[in-house]
């Protein structure tokens, strides 16, 4: 293990402890935004610059923003009650620390653990763009009208809805 | 070089943070921003995998992550609305409270 992947690392699971124990949904949202940008962080490590780029983009950027105006638009940045999980709590951790526990016996006891990296490719955006538009190209169309369909839904659904007419 | 299998160990405890978030917490949005970490945990996956792949020139790997990327934006924007509109006819997002459906 290397240092930058060890800080990185931790970083990123802290941040992403904290996003979903913390009490103020404000700072939830904030512990969110280092996690995602540690996660950009480690795709940058993986050599893969354009989807670390385009995490900045898409979460650190909107994602994250979009949950900060639906906290303040629900206006449940204050805390809460003091139970703030909910019944059977205890169940819900037990059965993550299972499932990390079956995850983590899969990958270690796996083949891949003797998998060595090849030599790193230089990936250019120009490679990217060239298979998006050519073995690519029908599932960019459906993605360019899933989120056509998911604007026009969000904002319909989001809506104020109008009363009759008096 | 770290091993491929530090990243699967790394995105699997994002995955299972992301999890006991979803499965403890009672706001709405905190149960969004927990599915949005299992997303991730499992795009982490994807580029380690193609990073560690014997040919990473066919880019399966990322191309899969950028459509996975794009997706999750569009659940998000669906899932907020959804929450707002929640919002506004129940007058809050405790989910134990919004249960007027359950059998």
């Amino acid at each position: 293990m290397t240092l930058p992947f060890a800080i990185i690392a931790g970083l990123t699971v802290g941040s992403a402890i904290a996003a979903m124990s913390l009490r103020n949904l404000v700072h939830c949202a904030l512990s969110l935004v280092v996690t995602f940008a540690g996660l950009a962080a480690l795709f940058l490590q993986l050599n893969a610059q354009f989807v670390g780029f385009a995490q900045v983009l898409v979460y650190v950027g909107a994602v994250a923003i979009l949950i900060v105006f639906a906290i303040l638009l629900t206006r449940s940045a204050e805390p809460g009650p003091p139970v703030a999980m909910t019944t059977g709590a205890g169940w819900g951790i037990a059965i993550a620390i299972a499932a990390f526990l079956a995850m983590a016996g899969a990958v270690t006891s796996s083949v891949v653990m003797q998998r060595t990296a090849p030599t790193p490719s230089a990936v250019t955006v120009r490679a990217i763009g060239e298979k998006l538009m050519t073995d690519y190209v029908l599932p960019l169309e459906v993605i360019g009208l899933l989120l056509t369909a998911a604007m026009i839904g969000a904002v319909i659904i989001a809506m104020q809805e109008r009363g009759p007419k008096s | 070089m770290t091993p491929l299998h530090h990243y699967l160990l790394l995105s699997a405890l994002l995955f299972c943070i992301g999890l006991a978030g979803v499965l403890t917490r009672r706001n709405a949005i905190l149960v969004l921003i927990g599915i949005e970490l299992m997303l991730n945990a499992a795009n982490l996956n994807f580029i380690a995998f193609w990073r560690y792949s014997p040919n990473p020139e066919a880019l399966h790997g990322v191309m899969f992550v950028i459509f996975a990327i794009a997706i999750a934006a569009a659940e998000a924007a669906v899932g907020l609305a959804l929450i707002i509109a929640i919002y506004r006819h129940y007058k809050t997002t405790n989910l134990d409270q919004v249960d007027s459906m359950k059998g």
